[in-house]
C-alpha cells in the first residue's frame, strides 16, 4: 500500500523500464523530503510546544547567517531539481524523439468513440487497396519496433497504453507519430485518456502482442 | 478620485447591507456567495464519487445518471471550486476584508468599483447557476474546455450550457479584474503613515502577488474565450483545423492563464498561514524579506511553465524538456517558503488553537501536493501519470489544502474580527480533525489508483479490466468523500451558532501584532475612529527580548512602551 | 463621525486613478498582445492570408488611422484646456475627440457591410475570423472610450476642477489608438 511503485501495471515495453526507473528516482527523492519536512515539523511541534517560563526565541531570519538555515536546504533542492531533469531528458528523448526503424507501421485514428486501426497490408503502403481496417484492436509482433501514426476525426482523444508507459494525444488536423516495442506476448488494454464526450468512459480497445509465428499466421488469415 | 463621504452620511438598510461600498460588507457578500457555491461544488463532488464507487446505481436525490451527466458534474465541480469558491473566498472575501485593515486604510481606494465588482460576481454566479437549467444542461467539456469538444455543440450535446459557461466566466474575470486593480492601487495609495512596503504583512503581499498574476495572465484567455464563443456561434474556425484553425491554440491560451491561476488560488492561502504561524508560535516569521523574494520568483516562473500541462498534447516534443526544467525549478521558491515556515516553528512557543491547526494542516498537505507536482513536472513521468487520478490527487492536495485548510485557517483566525464573536474551539477542533482524516482517506488512494492506470473523467471504472481489482480504492475514496462532506457540519453549526450567540470577541483575541487587531471587533464603518493609526515597526515583532508583553503591535508608539 | 475617505492622491502625488488605469491597461495589453501573437503565429504558419487581406479597403483604413490619430491629438488639447481651467475649450476638444471616434466607427461599419456583402463573413476563413475578432474587439473598446469621453464632457464643469479625469480618459483613448496602430499594418498592409 505504501510503496507507490508497486501499483504500476506490469511493464511490457522496451523503454517502460526507463520510465519506471525515473518514477522510482523521484519517488525516493520525494519520500526523503517528505520524511525530512514532516519529521522536522513533528519534532518542533513537540519540542517547542508552549511551556510556562520558556519564551520563544526572537529570531527574525533576515540576516544571511540565519537565512543559511533555509538557503542551504534550498540549494540542495536546486541541485536535485537539475539532477532530475538531467536524468529525465534521455528517457523523454527515447520515447518521444527517437524513431527506431520500424518493421511495421499502423495508423490509428480516434473518433467518438472508437479506435480505427488501419494496416497498410503486404505492400506496406497506406492508401492502397490492400489496406485493412480494424475496430478497437491492434495486432503486433513481439520484440519488434512498431510505428503508430495517430490521427483524429473529430475531437481530441488520447492513445494510452498503460503497460507500455506510452500516452499521446490525437489532435484533429495533425498526424502524430509514436512508437513502441513489446517485450512479451499478451493482450493489453488501450483506454482513451482525454475527455472526448459522453462515450469517453469506456472508449477503449485492446492491443494483442503475438509471438512471431502466431503474428505471421494472423497476417496470412487477414490478407489472403 | 473617489470621495466616499457623500453616500456614507446616512446609511439605511440598503446602503448598509446590500448596495454597500464598505469593504467589510463586500467581503462578507463574497464569503456568502463563496460558501453557497462550496455547498454546490461539494454536493456535485459527492454525486461524482457515488457514481465512481457504485457505477450506474441510483444516487440519493439524483437517481441514476448517465455519462453525459457525469461529465457535466466533473466540469461544473472543477469550474465552481476554482472560480466560484476559491477565488471569491480567498481573494474576494479576505482580500477585501484584510487589505484596508492591515495597511491601516479606511476602505478600498475605489469603494464604488469594489461594489461593482461584487455585483458583477453575483451576476456571474447567476449566469453559471442558470446554465444548469437550460435545455442540454450545463457545460460538460471539462473545466479546461478543450476544443474541438467544446467548440461544436454536436460533440457534447450541450448548446447553451457552454455558451453561458463562457459568459459566466467572462463576468467572473471582469469582477476579479476590477478587484485586482482595486487591491493593487489601494496598497500603493492608502497605506497608513509609517506603513512602509517592508512593514506590510505577508498576507497583503500575497494578495498583491495573486492580483498581479491574475491581471497579467487572464488577458490572453479572455481573447481565447471570445474566439471559442465565436467558433460556437458564428462558425469561425480558430480551433477547427478544417478551417485553418488549431485546437492546441486554446490549450496554450488556457494554460498560460491556468498555471498562474492555480497560484492565484495558492498565494492568498499561503498568506493566511504566514500570518497564523508566527502568532501561534509567538515568534517572528522566519525571513520576511526572503519570503517576499521567493514569492516574486515563483510568480515570475509561473508564466513560463504552462506547457507542463501539454507534454503529451501533440505540441513539438522538443519543447517538453525546457518546460520540464522551468516547472521543476519552481519547487525552489516554494521550498524556500516551506522551509521558512518550518523554521518559524523552531524554538517557538507553540499554541495549538484552531487557526494554528488549520495552518499546520495546510503546511503538511501542501508539501504532499507539491511533491507529487514534481512527478508531473518531469516530462517522462508525466507521460505516464498525465490524465490519470495521480494528477487528480496532486491537484486536490494542492488546491484543497489552499482553499480548505488555508481558507479555514483564515476563517477561524479572523472570524472574531469579522463578526465580533469567537468561534467555538471544541467544534473547531472536531471540524479540523475530521476534515484532515477524511481528506486523506478520500484523496490519498487516488495516487495509487492513478498509478494503477485509472484515467480522469470516466464515469465507470468497472469498464476497464485493469481497474476492476482496484475498485475497492474507489469505494474507499467515496466513503471518505461522503464523510468529508459530513465533517463540514460542525463548521456550519459553529458558524451559525457563534455568529448569533458566540462569546463577544475582544479587540485582539490572539495577541497579534498586525494592524487589523488594533481596530474594534467588528471594526466600525471606515474602520478607525477619528484618525488612522500610525505604524512604528514590522508586522511580526513577537517575543522581543526585554519587552513586558510577548508581542509589539505595529501601531504601539515607542514611548508608550516604557510604562 | 465626520471622517472622510480622502484618497485623491498617493504619497508620490500621482492620482490613484492613474495607477489603477495603468494596471487595467496592463491586462488590456496582455489581451490584445495575446490575440496579435496568435495572429502572427498563425499567419507565419499558414498561406493565402495576403490574398484575403487584399480584399480589405486600404483607403478607408488609412483614413480611419488618420481620424483616430487626430482624435488623440484633440484629447491632449482637451487635457491642456482642463488644466487651463477653460470649460468651453475642454468641451470643444472633447466634442471633436468624440466626433473622431464616431467617424471611425462609421467608416468601420461601412467596411464591415461591404466585406460581408462580398461574402467575406467571419466564417469565410481564418483570416476573416481574426480580422473580425480583432477589429471587433477594438471597436468595442472605441465605444467604451466614447462613453468615458461622453461622461467627462457632460461633467466638464467638475472636470476642470479635476483635470486628471481628462488625463485618464486621454490615457485610455491613446491606448485604443495604439492598438489600432498595431492592427492596421498587421491586417491591412502585411
Ligand atoms: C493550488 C494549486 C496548485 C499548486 C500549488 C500546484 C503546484 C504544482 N504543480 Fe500542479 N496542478 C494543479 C494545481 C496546482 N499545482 C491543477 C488544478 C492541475 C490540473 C489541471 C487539470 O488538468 O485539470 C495541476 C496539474 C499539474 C501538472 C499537469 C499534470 C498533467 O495534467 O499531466 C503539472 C505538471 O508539471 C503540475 C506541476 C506542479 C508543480 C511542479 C507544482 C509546484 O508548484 C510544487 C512546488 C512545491 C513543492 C515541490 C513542495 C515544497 C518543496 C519541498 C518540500 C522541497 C523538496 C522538493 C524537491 C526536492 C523537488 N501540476
Ligand atoms: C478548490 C478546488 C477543489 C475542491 C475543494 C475539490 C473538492 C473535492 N473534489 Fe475535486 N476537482 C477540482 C477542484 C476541487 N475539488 C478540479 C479543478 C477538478 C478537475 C475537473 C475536471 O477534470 O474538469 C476536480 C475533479 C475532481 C475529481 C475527478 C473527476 C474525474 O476526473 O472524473 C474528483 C473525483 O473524485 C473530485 C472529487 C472531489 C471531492 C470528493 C471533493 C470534496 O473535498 C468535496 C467536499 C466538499 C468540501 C469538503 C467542502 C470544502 C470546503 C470548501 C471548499 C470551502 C470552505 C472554506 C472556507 C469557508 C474558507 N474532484
Ligand atoms: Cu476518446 Cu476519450
Ligand atoms: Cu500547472
Amino acid at each position: 500500500m505504501l510503496n507507490w511503485l508497486r501499483w504500476l501495471p506490469e511493464n511490457v515495453s522496451t523503454y517502460g523500464a526507463d520510465v519506471d526507473a525515473l518514477i522510482a528516482l523521484i519517488w525516493y527523492t520525494t519520500v526523503v523530503w517528505f520524511v525530512l519536512t514532516f519529521g522536522a515539523i513533528g519534532l518542533f511541534l513537540v519540542l517547542y510546544r508552549r511551556r510556562s517560563g520558556r519564551p520563544a526565541a526572537y529570531v527574525q531570519g533576515e540576516r544571511l547567517r540565519q537565512a543559511l538555515w533555509v538557503l542551504v536546504p534550498v540549494a540542495i533542492v536546486l541541485v536535485i531539481d537539475l539532477w532530475l531533469d538531467f536524468r529525465g531528458a534521455p528517457v523523454w528523448a527515447k520515447v518521444k524523439l527517437e524513431r527506431p526503424p520500424a518493421a511495421l507501421s499502423i495508423q490509428v485514428t480516434g473518433k467518438q468513440f472508437n479506435w480505427e486501426v488501419l494496416y497498410p497490408g503486404p505492400d506496406g503502403k497506406f492508401g492502397t487497396p490492400d489496406d485493412k481496417l480494424f475496430l478497437d484492436e491492434l495486432h503486433v509482433p513481439v520484440n519488434r519496433p512498431v510505428r503508430v501514426v495517430l490521427k483524429s476525426r473529430d475531437v481530441i482523444h488520447s492513445f494510452f497504453l498503460p503497460n507500455f508507459r506510452l500516452k499521446q494525444d490525437m489532435v484533429p488536423g495533425r498526424e502524430i507519430e509514436g512508437w513502441f516495442q513489446a517485450t512479451r506476448p499478451g493482450q493489453f488494454e488501450l483506454p482513451c485518456a482525454e475527455l472526448c464526450g459522453f462515450g469517453h468512459s469506456g472508449m477503449k480497445g485492446y492491443l494483442y502482442v503475438h509471438p512471431e509465428a502466431e503474428y505471421d499466421r494472423w497476417v496470412k488469415e487477414q490478407w489472403s | 478620485m473617489t470621495t466616499a463621504t457623500a453616500e456614507h452620511v446616512e446609511r439605511g438598510f440598503w446602503t448598509t447591507y446590500v448596495f454597500s461600498t464598505d469593504h467589510k460588507t463586500i467581503a462578507k457578500q463574497y464569503l456568502t456567495l463563496g460558501l453557497f457555491w462550496t455547498l454546490v461544488g461539494g454536493l456535485l463532488a459527492g454525486a461524482m464519487r457515488w457514481q465512481l464507487a457504485w457505477p450506474d446505481s441510483a444516487i440519493p436525490l439524483m437517481g441514476e445518471i448517465g455519462p453525459e451527466v457525469y461529465n457535466m458534474l466533473v466540469t461544473m465541480h472543477g469550474t465552481i471550486m476554482v472560480f466560484f469558491v476559491a477565488m471569491p473566498i480567498l481573494l474576494g472575501a479576505f482580500g477585501n476584508f484584510l487589505i484596508p485593515l492591515m495597511i491601516g486604510a479606511r476602505d478600498m481606494v475605489f469603494p464604488r468599483l469594489n461594489m461593482l465588482s461584487v455585483w458583477t460576481f453575483a451576476l456571474a454566479s447567476l449566469v453559471m447557476l442558470a446554465s444548469f437549467f437550460v435545455p442540454g444542461g450545463a457545460a460538460s467539456a471539462g473545466w479546461t474546455a478543450y476544443p474541438p469538444l467544446s467548440a461544436k455543440a454536436a460533440y457534447t450535446g450541450v448548446e447553451w450550457g457552454l455558451n453561458l459557461w463562457i459568459l459566466g466566466l467572462a463576468l467572473e474575470f471582469a469582477s476579479f479584474l476590477m478587484g485586482g486593480v482595486n487591491y493593487l492601487t489601494t496598497v500603493i495609495a492608502l497605506r497608513a503613515p509609517g506603513m512602509t512596503l517592508t512593514r506590510v504583512p505577508l498576507a497583503v503581499w500575497q494578495q498583491l502577488a495573486a492580483a498581479t498574476l491574475f491581471l497579467l495572465s487572464v488577458g490572453p484567455l479572455i481573447g481565447g474565450a471570445v474566439m471559442l464563443l465565436l467558433d460556437r456561434t458564428l462558425g469561425t474556425g480558430f480551433y477547427a483545423p478544417e478551417l485553418g484553425g488549431d485546437p492546441l491554440l486554446w490549450q496554450h491560451l488556457f494554460w498560460f492563464f491556468g498555471h498562474p491561476e492555480v497560484y492565484v488560488v495558492l498565494l492568498p492561502a499561503l498568506g493566511f498561514v504566514l500570518e497564523v504561524l508566527p502568532v501561534f508560535s509567538r515568534k517572528p516569521i522566519f525571513g520576511y524579506r526572503w519570503i517576499i523574494g521567493a514569492t516574486v520568483v515563483a510568480a515570475a516562473l509561473s508564466f513560463i511553465v504552462w506547457a507542463h500541462h501539454m507534454f503529451i498534447s501533440g505540441m513539438d516534443p522538443r519543447l517538453a524538456m525546457p518546460f520540464s526544467v522551468t516547472t521543476i525549478l519552481i519547487s525552489v521558491p516554494f521550498a524556500w517558503v516551506v522551509f521558512a515556515m518550518i523554521a518559524t516553528l523552531w524554538r517557538g512557543s507553540i499554541r495549538f488553537d484552531v487557526p494554528m491547526l488549520w495552518a499546520l494542516g495546510f503546511l503538511t498537505m501542501f508539501i504532499i501536493g507539491g511533491l507529487t507536482g514534481i512527478f508531473n513536472g518531469s516530462a517522462p513521468v508525466d507521460l505516464y501519470v498525465s490524465r490519470t487520478y495521480f494528477v487528480v490527487a496532486h491537484f486536490h492536495y494542492t488546491l484543497f489544502s489552499a482553499v480548505v485548510f488555508g481558507g479555514l485557517a483564515g476563517v477561524y483566525y479572523w472570524f472574531p474580527k469579522m463578526f465580533g464573536r469567537m468561534l467555538s474551539g471544541p467544534l473547531g477542533q472536531l471540524h479540523f480533525w475530521l476534515t484532515l482524516i477524511f481528506f486523506n482517506v478520500t484523496f490519498f488512494p487516488m495516487h495509487h489508483i492513478g498509478l494503477a492506470g485509472m484515467v480522469r473523467r470516466i464515469a465507470n471504472p468497472l469498464q476497464y479490466d485493469m481497474l476492476v481489482p482496484h475498485q475497492w480504492l474507489n469505494v474507499l475514496a467515496t466513503y471518505g468523500a461522503l464523510c468529508l462532506l459530513a465533517a463540514q457540519l460542525p463548521f456550519v453549526i459553529n458558524l451559525l451558532w457563534s455568529w448569533r450567540a458566540g462569546a463577544p470577541a475582544p479587540r485582539n483575541p490572539w495577541n497579534a501584532a498586525t494592524l487589523e487587531w488594533a481596530a474594534p471587533s467588528p471594526p466600525p464603518h471606515l474602520n478607525w475612529g477619528p484618525s488612522v493609526p500610525r505604524v512604528y515597526r514590522g508586522a511580526y515583532e513577537y517575543s522581543v527580548p526585554g519587552e513586558r508583553e510577548d508581542w509589539l503591535p505595529q501601531d504601539l508608539a515607542p514611548l508608550a512602551r516604557s510604562r | 463621525m465626520a471622517v472622510r475617505l480622502e484618497v485623491e492622491e498617493i504619497p508620490g502625488g500621482i492620482p490613484a486613478g492613474k495607477v489603477a488605469m495603468w494596471w487595467f491597461l496592463a491586462s488590456e495589453i496582455m489581451m490584445f498582445g495575446g490575440l496579435i501573437t496568435c495572429y502572427i503565429v498563425f499567419r507565419l504558419g499558414g498561406s493565402g492570408w495576403a490574398e484575403a487581406s487584399n480584399h480589405l479597403s486600404m483607403t478607408l483604413a488609412a483614413t480611419n488611422t488618420l481620424v483616430l490619430l487626430t482624435s488623440s491629438y484633440t484629447i491632449v488639447q482637451a487635457f491642456v484646456a482642463a488644466e487651463r481651467g477653460s470649460a468651453p475649450a475642454l468641451r470643444r476638444h472633447l466634442g471633436l475627440t468624440i466626433l473622431g471616434g464616431l467617424i471611425f466607427l462609421g467608416i468601420k461599419a461601412v467596411e464591415y457591410t461591404t466585406e460581408i456583402r462580398a461574402g467575406f463573413t467571419p466564417d469565410a476563413g481564418i483570416f476573416w475570423s481574426f480580422y473580425y475578432t480583432m477589429t471587433g474587439l477594438h471597436a468595442l473598446h472605441v465605444m467604451g472610450g466614447l462613453v468615458v469621453n461622453g461622461v467627462v464632457l457632460l461633467t466638464a464643469g467638475t472636470a476642470i476642477k479635476h483635470p486628471h479625469r481628462v488625463e485618464l480618459a486621454g490615457l485610455y483613448w491613446h491606448f485604443v489608438d495604439v492598438v489600432w496602430i498595431f492592427l492596421f499594418p498587421l491586417l491591412y498592409l502585411a
